[in-house]
């Protein structure tokens, strides 16, 4: 291009930019720090996005997802379904079923016999939401929780069902949730990476989790979920060897400096200097998480809330836990995964066990943040990936039966962040098996969390491979009627 | 004779014509002070494609106002909504519609909308539009659907500095710009980055003072002619293709079971060694089974169109899964050969390029009659399937390494059904909405299936490698050239279509794709071409005055410092240290891992459930071998942005992150290669100084700056003198990995190994310089 054309578009660029960075200036610093390059630009960036500046006020600063992977049942939990008690061992009715696909394991099946929950159900709080048995303490903070009882998806087995909820397709290599957020937002804590994940499981039947999850895709590889687990490596390769103190790590970084900036100052490379930086980032970082992870310090009334698990690394109470400490350090996107949700059969006796497994522990965290002063600025989501069918997979006895995967109805719920609290949204049939009013898609799901952290769904994008990507693809609505 | 006397004479007038031209346009455009006539394709076309396109492009589902500005004579009509108007009138912007909406700040007319979430167009995007109907508004075919010609070469002020025709055309872009090249870099720099980018590997101590004594004018080319000649040329060759072809280990999706499909990574590295050319390399790969009396081999390396993600999940709908295998092989097709994002018209016509929804399933019916199943038994190799026998493995098939189970080894290989399966136009991509009944084609496009070709995958191929074809070379020869510089003359080396980038410097593109065509898709001739160019050649220092010019390094006035890729640190981290071991091939291995990944991401079902680490050599085998499992890839290689395999990956990000930082601080294999040299260097009873000097030599490939050596040597005596007041610690820190010490470990030796890992930790260490 002509010089004085592409000077004059620099000039236009430069004066976008910085009528942006009057509005959040602040921002613009805290992301720059974890994003090298951030203000060199390249192709592939959006002219129109600035990383880590918000299209508009965010109600949310940071989400902590309590993943319930393996799809718990609805029908157990939050959408009480009486109906199906009564007509228990009754075939479902193709008026009701119209049609839908089935996966492999139940669609040989000669009947569907319906099947009520094993589980009594009572109303609760304020606003009288319906809650299982196996769910005391979540009973008892619903009035901080917006239950949505019509989600939906279209994926029926784990995998692609997993893959859509946490990245917005079903197939493909896109970014996860957590990368989406940490690009639009960078970190808040420049020692600790803007996206972490914690993993737990249950003893119910599983399926597996994968790092694929909480992939970048097609971002840059800083903003892939960072996998904190319970054992000396608390994030992988922290720990330094045996024999090694923090003086001589010192001491040796020291010299690699030293000897960086010679070829800094012989070969002029900025990737030299910016590699300089990374090494002081990680230096601090063998600091900062160690002491994040240290529960030791929590006092007695922390301990009596989340559960005596809590002190035990590697559970779901520990990992609320971190997550609550994370958080509170600026962490944007927590994941938490919790295995064991799979009840294809034993569905009485698994979904008791991983009730307990959670049940305190979640609402725990809410207590917790409340209490803090954090819930309102904390988006916290409970839920699995789809739902469970209303009538029994394989042999149904009085107390014990299976249910196969759903896609057209199941319950999450939210809470903080600008989301409504004390509000059940959305409506099943009376079969639990469609959805009557206010469907929520997973596209608008993620189109809420976006707009509850301060995005415009459709505008955070990414181009890559010549289309501007966007985790909510080509749909998703706002879901207005939830949010404050 | 005659024949080369023609060319020179065609070289002669070409010469005089394009100098009469040189001075002819430099004298225009010092005379006035104007910029060159606008370029459709590499000014406005990204322009309209970028903001326009989407809804006035190719996809007819999508298009607002029945206007479409992708094609001249529509762009030209009168509007429909208001016959008296029209987008464009050539030589008049004032009456064309195009430029008034573009540049009009009425946001009632205003283009794009404020609804379709596109940025407006910046004023200088406006001007450009503005000039471009002024002088006409002349469309000009999508260059990368040219097919490629070879220019004359270009003429340069410098007439010293091209060692070939590379360099011409390298040269003619650096002195447009105003920019001079760097001088040659330093043999030891240069050493490490020929032996490293040729082999993977760095130079040998051995090499590295070999070659600085060397008086012999051909040193350098003889060093290249015998790094080509190493087993390792064909694994470092292999690995941009392994990222293309995704292939791994395990299936990839829930559960993740073991696949079998590394006879078919032997032969890639394999045929890279052989230097089979790229028209076998493909052909055999696409279609090697439909080679009439098909040898093994050529089966085996339909292998690649095998290596996708298949499901083991239980409940799965398998149509639903078919589908999805069909279409992966399509779009790998799209991005690893044509450069092309045709997946973009799986569930409607692409939306900037000329690829309808139907061209996208005309192209996967070549590879929708596949003997295969969504959901098949769970076994490492899915039907249909090659029996790899004893025999074979002494014959044929001697290159696949084999171990002790290689027994009923099978791997995952192409066979057709004896009626091909119909193939439909699938409604939004889902696998159940039949639409239209289509056959196996091509883009007209890109280039019009002809007629006379069997419509199969061998015909596919032969298509591929007509000399006609625009793009099959372009893409290959940009993939080498990006490689190799790090970036390629077209940068988004996965996308060659509208949205993609412009190449950079086109007629050295196209001399290359036309010229590696032209000798019969040599492939080690193509990449000695470019090592011994003086361009390749340059130093990679970055005056403050290029960094500023050309902060990129588009045209290439040094030579680009690239850090290394995930794979190569790994090796010269072991090489270095003298644990690797050289084994080429056989199955995939499984070195240190951080406890419990493997384990907590798993349901309990199937083989890959526990990380059951290797020992002994297995240990020290070159990264390309470590086991990918696609759920749980190998940390350290992801961190270092190595693909995971997910699917068809052409450019890899290149990041610098400190959770890199602190695998070179706290690697098992990178602490314990420090030990392992440590020890090594004790065992030679030298000096301190020369240990140290020593180790630097073998980790960075030369000879430490005095500076340098200051810096180090007072490390050392500090350590030393640490280990001395401190034995206890002597154990733990020369305590890593499984190696066993060669020699009873004193405070030397531990100093040693603390100065091995500042070394290691150097940006120059996993730096290509």
């Amino acid at each position: 291009m002509d010089k004085e054309l592409l000077q004059h578009g620099l000039n236009i660029n430069r004066r976008k930019f910085l009528s942006r960075m009057s509005i959040g200036l602040g921002s613009a610093a805290l992301g720059s720090l974890l994003i090298p390059g951030l203000f060199e630009g390249s192709a592939e960036e959006e002219a129109g996005f600035i990383p880590g500046i918000p299209h508009f006020a965010p109600k949310a600063k940071r989400v902590i997802y309590l993943f319930q992977n393996g799809a718990p049942s609805q029908l157990e939990t939050f959408d009480y379904k009486p109906t199906l008690n009564k007509m228990m061992g009754q075939d479902l009715p193709e008026s009701i079923r119209q049609g839908q696909r089935l996966t492999g394991m139940t669609s040989g099946q000669k009947s569907f016999p319906l099947v009520g929950s094993y589980y009594k159900f009572n109303q609760h709080g304020q606003s009288g939401a319906w809650v299982s048995e196996i769910f005391p303490h979540m009973a008892k903070i619903v009035d901080d929780l917006c239950i949505v009882r019509s989600m939906h998806t279209e994926a029926i087995n784990h995998d692609p069902a997993l893959t859509f909820f946490q990245t917005g397709a079903q197939q493909g290599n896109r970014p996860s949730m957590g990368s989406w957020v940490s690009y639009g937002l960078g970190t808040e804590n420049k020692n600790l990476p803007a996206f972490c994940v914690l993993l737990s499981r249950g003893k119910g039947n599983g399926q597996g989790v994968y790092s694929k999850l909480w992939s970048n895709g097609f971002l840059d590889s800083i903003h892939q979920g960072v996998q904190f687990s319970s054992g000396e490596n608390p994030i992988l390769y922290l720990q330094d060897p045996d024999g090694m103190d923090r003086e001589a790590r010192r001491k040796m970084l020291d010299k690699v400096a030293a000897l960086n900036e010679i070829q800094l100052k012989n070969f002029g490379d900025p990737e030299i200097a910016t590699k300089i930086q990374q090494y002081e980032m990680a230096y601090r970082m063998q600091t900062a998480v160690p002491e994040i992870m240290d529960v030791s310090k929590e006092s007695d009334d922390i301990v009596k809330l989340y559960g005596s698990e809590c002190l035990v690394p590697g559970t779901y109470a520990a990992n609320c836990l971190l997550a609550r400490k994370l958080s509170e350090n600026g962490v944007r996107f927590i994941q938490l995964y919790h295995q064991g949700w799979d009840q294809h059969g034993n569905l009485p006796n698994e979904m008791r066990g991983q009730g307990r497994d959670v049940d305190q522990p979640s609402a725990a965290l809410i207590t917790d943040l409340k209490q803090r002063g954090l819930l309102d600025e904390t988006l916290v989501i409970w839920g699995g990936e789809f739902g469970r069918t209303n009538y029994c997979q394989g042999a149904m006895s009085e107390d014990n039966y299976g249910r196969d995967h759903h896609p057209r109805c199941f319950t999450i719920w939210m809470a903080g962040g600008g989301i409504k609290p004390g509000m059940v949204y959305g409506e099943t049939d009376e079969f639990g098996y469609n959805i009557v009013k206010n469907p929520v898609h997973i596209n608008d799901f993620h189109a809420t969390i976006l707009n509850q952290l301060g995005f415009d769904h459709e505008r955070l994008t990414y181009r890559f491979q010549g289309r501007r990507y966007r985790l909510t693809d080509v749909s998703g609505t706002v879901v207005k009627d939830i949010i404050t | 004779m005659k024949k080369k006397y023609i060319v020179i004479l065609f070289c002669l007038i070409g010469g005089i014509a394009l100098f009469t031209f040189i001075c002819f346009s430099g004298k225009k455009s010092s005379n006035i002070n104007k910029p060159d006539a606008i370029s459709y394709n590499f000014q406005v076309r990204p322009i309209l494609s970028d903001k326009c396109y989407a809804c006035h492009g190719p996809d007819a589902n999508k298009r607002e106002a029945g206007l479409r500005l992708d094609i001249e004579k529509e762009a030209y009509k009168a509007l429909k909504d208001n016959p008296k108007a029209h987008a464009i009138v050539p030589g008049k912007p004032g009456l064309s519609e195009l430029y008034i909406r573009v540049s009009t700040t009425d946001t009632a007319i205003m283009m794009p909308p404020a609804s379709s979430n596109l940025p407006t167009l910046t004023e200088a995007e406006v001007v450009i539009i503005k000039k471009w109907i002024e002088e006409g508004a002349k469309y000009e075919p999508h260059w990368a659907f040219v097919p490629p010609q070879k220019a004359p070469l270009p003429k340069v002020k410098n007439k010293t500095w091209p060692k070939n025709e590379i360099d011409h055309f390298v040269l003619s872009k650096m002195e447009e710009h105003g920019l001079t090249p760097n001088e040659e870099a330093d043999k030891e720099r240069l050493l490490r980055r020929i032996a490293l980018d040729i082999t993977g590997l760095p130079p040998t101590p051995g090499m590295i003072d070999s070659f600085a004594k060397s008086t012999d004018p051909n040193a350098y080319e003889k060093m290249i002619d015998a790094l080509l000649q190493q087993p390792a040329y064909g694994e470092r060759m292999a690995i941009p293709w392994l990222d293309a072809a995704r292939f791994a280990d395990s299936g990839g999706y829930t559960d993740d079971f073991y696949r079998s499909q590394w006879p078919w990574r032997d032969w890639v590295i394999h045929a890279f060694n052989e230097n089979l050319p790229y028209d076998k390399f493909i052909t055999w790969q696409l279609a090697g089974d439909l080679i009439p009396d098909a040898t093994k081999e050529q089966i085996l390396a339909t292998g690649f169109n095998r290596n996708h993600k298949i499901t083991d999940e239980g409940g799965v709908i398998d149509e639903e899964y078919r589908v999805e295998y069909v279409v992966d092989r399509t779009n790998t097709l799209g991005t690893a050969i044509l450069g092309m994002t045709i997946e973009c018209a799986r569930c409607h016509d692409h939306k900037y390029d000329p690829i309808s929804q139907k061209n996208f399933y005309q192209l996967s019916a070549f590879f929708n009659s596949i003997k295969e199943v969504g959901l098949d038994a769970i076994a490492p190799a899915k039907n249909p399937r090659m029996d790899i026998t004893r025999e074979d493995l002494n014959g044929v098939l001697s290159f696949i390494t084999t171990s002790r189970d290689t027994a009923g080894l099978q791997v995952s290989v192409m066979k057709d059904l004896d009626t091909a399966r119909k193939t439909y136009i699938l409604s939004r991509g889902a696998y159940d909405q039949h639409a239209e009944e289509v056959q196996p084609g091509t883009p007209k496009s890109i280039m019009a299936f002809p007629d006379d070709l069997p419509k199969n995958r061998l015909g596919l191929s032969e298509w591929l490698f007509d000399a006609k074809h625009p793009l099959t070379a372009r893409v290959f020869v940009n993939r080498i050239w990006q490689e190799i510089f790090g970036r390629g003359i077209v940068k988004s080396a996965n996308d060659f279509g509208m949205q993609g980038e412009l190449p950079t410097n086109p007629k050295l593109l196209d001399w290359l794709a036309v010229d590696f065509r032209e000798n019969r898709w040599n492939i080690k001739r193509l990449v000695k071409q470019i090592y011994m160019s003086a361009t390749y050649r340059q130093s990679s220092a970055i005056p403050p005055e290029k960094l500023k010019a050309d902060p990129q390094n588009i045209y290439l006035s040094y030579a680009p410092r690239i850090r290394m890729n995930a794979e190569m640190i790994r090796d010269l981290v072991l090489a270095s240290s003298g644990l690797l071991q050289p084994i080429i091939g056989g199955p995939s291995v499984k070195p240190y891992q951080p406890p419990g990944l493997w384990e907590l991401a798993t349901a309990g079902r199937g083989t890959l459930t526990i990380y059951k680490q290797d020992h002994g050599e297995q240990l020290y085998r070159r990264g390309m071998y470590t086991f990918i499992k696609r759920t749980v890839p190998p940390p350290a290689m992801l961190i270092f942005d190595a693909s995971n395999r997910d699917q068809c990956e052409v450019k890899r990000s290149r990041t610098n992150t400190p959770l890199q930082a602190l695998i070179m601080m706290n690697d098992p294999t990178v602490l314990e290669a420090s030990v392992a040299l440590a020890d090594g260097l004790a065992g030679k009873k030298i000096a301190a100084q020369a240990a140290v000097t020593n180790a630097f030599k073998r980790i960075i490939n030369r000879e430490p700056g005095k500076q340098e050596l200051d810096i180090l040597m007072q490390y050392y005596k500090e350590q030393e003198v640490y280990f001395k007041t401190n034995p206890a610690n002597i154990e733990k820190v020369t305590k890593a990995g499984e190696y066993k010490m060669k020699n009873k470990a004193g405070p030397e030796t531990a100093a040693l190994t603390r100065l091995v890992q500042v070394i290691y930790n150097m940006a120059e260490a996993i730096t290509k310089t």
